[in-house]
């Protein structure tokens, strides 16, 4: 692994933990045992900041160890979690993400970030004590502690660290200097001496392997867990015991007797390191000849077992923890997005190939290549799904980003909002989860915003002062609904009617369904809060999330009951490249409409002239494509009618022939079409043909238009776009 | 004093040419006078580049040197080598600036 993948590792890495201390911050507050999130958020910032340190990336390793400082004093229950310091460590959060987008590749942050940067320390440094000065004050704090047993104490209040390096270390790429140099960003190291008391003679020893033990005293403020994982990478390759500040002259006398070497030249060590004063050694000299002979390894050794343990179950756990992680790792691999949309491009050339090649296996009416034409299709039919698969993802992540908008955006607002997910398990194409990602965020600022209530009004109503914001997903019939729910106020349909009059949008007088009352805050310039705020009213309104996702081929609509809420409900398909299609035939022209939508096939049977029909005691209304798309020819003697459905309602679709089920690659059409109505994209069938993908939701909103438009017309709808060549749709022939 | 023969190490006193290293060491001490509590000076000057595994092999080299009635002296230490020194708490070991900073000079070896 050359740096540069490194340093693609470390952003990713960092990425992926600032995530996790996000998802712990905004948990804190409902969680009842904090110290597990809490230890989350602290290891993230520990972990970010090690990896910076070994990258060299000062910028990010100074902030970020402020903030771990802060969050030492949470841990330690010096600091209490509120709000207010949620929000500041959201900040942070945020802060040091951009520190690590901007200087990972080596360059200088910009200048708003370090005047960001700035600002937040200063907020940080009021949770420190005293205006920062941390370590004398907790120094302080282990002197009144300490002060009981003083006599039975080393005066030294810093910590002690003995490593014994095993030889494959410097094989092994680490090197003890690293560790040093680490360790000063922890504290001030006090001494060092370093051991050579295994080091062979010149001509003996192999010069890549370590002979050499160390030890350190360190000044730090850090706990023990801290400094542990600095040797978290050489865990195996040393042995490594740490004593805290201010343990027992006894303890280092273990230390001495467990390191079973020379006892005068380690304590000489401990002295130079200023672990122990010289006083203190020789005291505990005594003490160790007289254990050594009153019960030689006996209790001092039991002793040093009872301080090797935690250190001891400290490093195996960590180990375990490693090992788990490795195993995590190995369930899933990254792939870069770009090959997989190349494959997918290349399973819809397969589809359509093998299309091709049964359609001219049929023909040639070799049974025996028929037969394997179909095992041929039906596998391709499996990689295809299998493929779509592996671009599927949850929407949970998705939905997960918006605790935080909910959370920034309620204090923003000063109102009391919680978010609800559900579904969060609901599985859908990644382009798709990309795309919705705006959609989503307007509406549920929006919600926020303009949907809930003050707390003041809610209690007024009668309703709890803490405001809900739901988002649930759902699977139906080939497509994903989302919906967008608050608990508030709901749309107040005379408000909006009389906002549409001032606009110009509607005319008076006229009776529009709620349904299409409440259409109308998707209307371009359409707005009725009385006071525009920060939040909304920045210029994207609702008609830029109707369009976004329209564009997704997808559809939105609203329900609301005045005083118990709105929904919004975003229906968009789980895929935006290869559908099940149902082919049908007008004429010479092929279309396709996605089977999903398809109900049932029935003859055509109405008297000319209607254009509805008796489906089993209901009424169906229909559309002849022929009429719609203005098809030279006439009828077939026996016409079908096909039935589809969308979002809840019916309509047929009159064909001339029905040609089956097929897999379709969708091709967007080009730009010159971009503007037809009734037609979402071609596909290229096995023959050769080109086939049209019938837009069906956007088709019934034609008919209802039109219907309503021309309701004295005999006859289908009509495109109503102005430009008699452009406007309608020509359905290519080909052959 | 009484011999003084001295060796100059350049470049990297690192693990990769750690083997290099060794081999000249060994041959400047094998060129000592052993009667004579011979001197090793070893010039760090030209040293751009130090680790844990070059500065083993100097202690090596001292091990050696005073096991035959030697020493090994450091002269001249490059920035390079004297933040390793330090770091690594070697000064006690050589008296490289010429300080009496021997603590643990009379180790048991």
């Amino acid at each position: 692994m050359n740096l540069d993948q490194a340093l693609d590792t470390f952003v990713n890495e960092s990425r992926e933990l600032l995530a996790d201390m996000e998802e712990a911050l905004l948990n804190i507050e409902h969680t009842a045992d904090r110290a597990d999130a809490v230890n989350a958020i602290f290891r993230a910032a520990h972990t970010i900041k090690g990896s910076a340190g070994l990258f060299g990336l000062d910028h990010i390793v100074d902030f970020t160890h402020v903030v771990e400082s802060v969050l030492e004093r949470v841990r330690e229950g010096a600091v209490g979690v509120d709000g207010e310091l949620v929000a500041l460590m959201l900040a942070c959060n945020d802060c040091i993400g951009r520190l690590v987008e901007q200087t990972a590749g080596g360059g200088e942050p910009e200048a708003d970030l370090r005047e960001q940067a700035r600002e937040l320390l200063g907020r940080l440094s009021a949770y420190m004590p005293q205006a920062q000065a941390p370590v004398q004050a907790q120094a302080q704090a282990r002197g009144d502690d300490g002060g009981r047993d003083a006599a039975a104490a080393s005066d030294s209040d810093h910590w002690h660290i003995s490593l014994r390096f095993h030889e494959g270390v410097l094989r092994n790429g680490m090197d003890p200097l690293s560790f040093l140099r680490y360790l000063q960003r922890l504290g001030r190291i006090t001494g060092v001496a370093c051991h050579t008391g295994r080091l062979p003679a010149l001509a003996d020893m192999d010069p890549e392997a370590c002979y050499l033990g160390f030890e350190i005293g360190l000044d730090s403020s850090a706990d023990k867990a801290t400094i542990e994982s600095t040797f978290e990478f050489v865990m195996d390759d040393c042995a490594i015991r740490i004593m805290p500040p201010r343990s027992r002259v006894s303890e280092y006398v273990g230390l001495i007797g467990d390191l079973g070497e020379e006892p005068s030249l380690l304590g000489e060590m401990l002295v130079h390191c200023g672990s122990l004063t010289r006083h203190e050694l020789d005291e505990a000299l005594v003490t160790q000849r007289k254990a050594q002979s009153l019960a030689p390894l006996g209790e001092i050794l039991i002793e040093q077992q009872c301080v090797a343990e935690p250190v001891v179950a400290a490093a195996l756990s960590k180990q375990r923890q490693v090992k788990e992680q490795k195993a995590q790792e190995g369930q899933s691999i990254r792939i870069d997005a770009a090959k997989l949309d190349h494959l997918i491009d290349l399973v819809g050339e397969l589809i359509t190939a093998a299309a091709g090649a049964s359609l001219a296996a049929a023909r040639s009416g070799n049974a025996e290549l028929q037969e394997s034409n179909s095992q041929v299709e039906a596998l391709v039919e499996s990689v295809r799904h299998s493929t779509l698969q592996l671009r599927m993802v949850k929407i949970g992540a998705t939905f997960n980003r918006f605790r935080r908008v909910v959370h920034d955006v309620s204090r923003a607002l000063g109102k009391d909002i919680g978010l609800v997910v559900r579904g969060e398990d609901t599985e859908l194409d990644k382009t798709v989860v990309e795309k919705i990602g705006d959609p989503l965020t307007h509406l549920v600022r929006n919600a926020m915003d303009h949907g809930i209530e003050s707390a003041g009004q809610r209690v007024a109503c009668g309703k709890p002062a803490h405001g809900t914001i739901t988002l649930n997903a759902r699977h139906d019939s080939g497509h994903i609904v989302i919906e967008v729910s608050d608990d508030g106020g709901g749309l107040d349909r005379e408000r909006i009617l009389a906002k549409a009059q001032e606009k110009g949008l509607i005319d008076g007088g006229r009776d529009l369904s709620d349904a299409e009352v409440y259409k109308l805050i998707f209307e371009p310039g359409f707005s009725t809060a009385p006071q525009v705020t920060d939040l909304s009213g920045r210029g994207v309104g609702m008609d830029v999330v109707r369009r976004n996702i329209e564009a997704l081929r997808g559809s939105v609509q609203v329900a609301s009951r005045l005083g118990e809420g709105t929904t919004v409900t975003v229906r968009l398909p789980l895929t935006l490249a290869i559908i099940d299609g149902f082919q049908v035939g007008v004429g010479r022209s092929r279309f396709v409409l996605p089977l999903d939508m398809v109900d049932e096939c029935v003859a055509y049977t109405a008297e000319g002239g209607q254009n509805y029909m008796d489906l089993r005691g209901k009424v169906l209304p229909f559309i002849r494509l022929r009429e719609m798309f203005d098809l030279p020819g006439t009828p077939a003697a026996r016409e079908n009618i096909v039935v589809v459905h969308n979002g809840g309602q019916r309509i047929g679709l009159v064909v001339d022939t029905l040609l089956g089920e097929t897999q379709v690659v969708i091709k967007p059409l080009s730009r010159l079409f971009a503007h037809l109505r009734g037609i979402a994209g071609s596909s290229i069938l096995g023959s050769g043909e080109v086939a049209l993908i019938v837009d069906v939701p956007a088709l019934m909103a034609q008919a209802a238009e039109s219907s309503q438009e021309h309701s004295s017309e005999a006859g289908g709808p009509q495109f109503s776009t102005s430009s008699p060549e452009t406007g309608r749709g020509q359905a290519p022939r080909v052959g | 004093m009484n011999h003084v023969s001295t060796l100059r190490l350049e470049g990297e006193l690192t693990i990769y040419c750690a083997q290099e290293t060794r081999q000249q060491l060994q041959q400047a001490l094998a060129g000592m006078d052993t009667h004579a509590a011979p001197t090793l000076e070893i010039d760090l000057s030209g040293v751009v580049e130090a680790d844990t595994a070059g500065m083993q092999l100097l202690l090596a080299a001292r091990r050696q040197a005073q096991a035959l009635g030697g020493e090994v002296a450091l002269k001249d230490c490059s920035p390079a080598v004297a933040e390793v020194m330090a770091l690594l708490g070697l000064a006690p070991y050589f008296d490289a600036q010429g300080a009496a900073g021997q603590i643990f000079g009379q180790e048991a070896s």
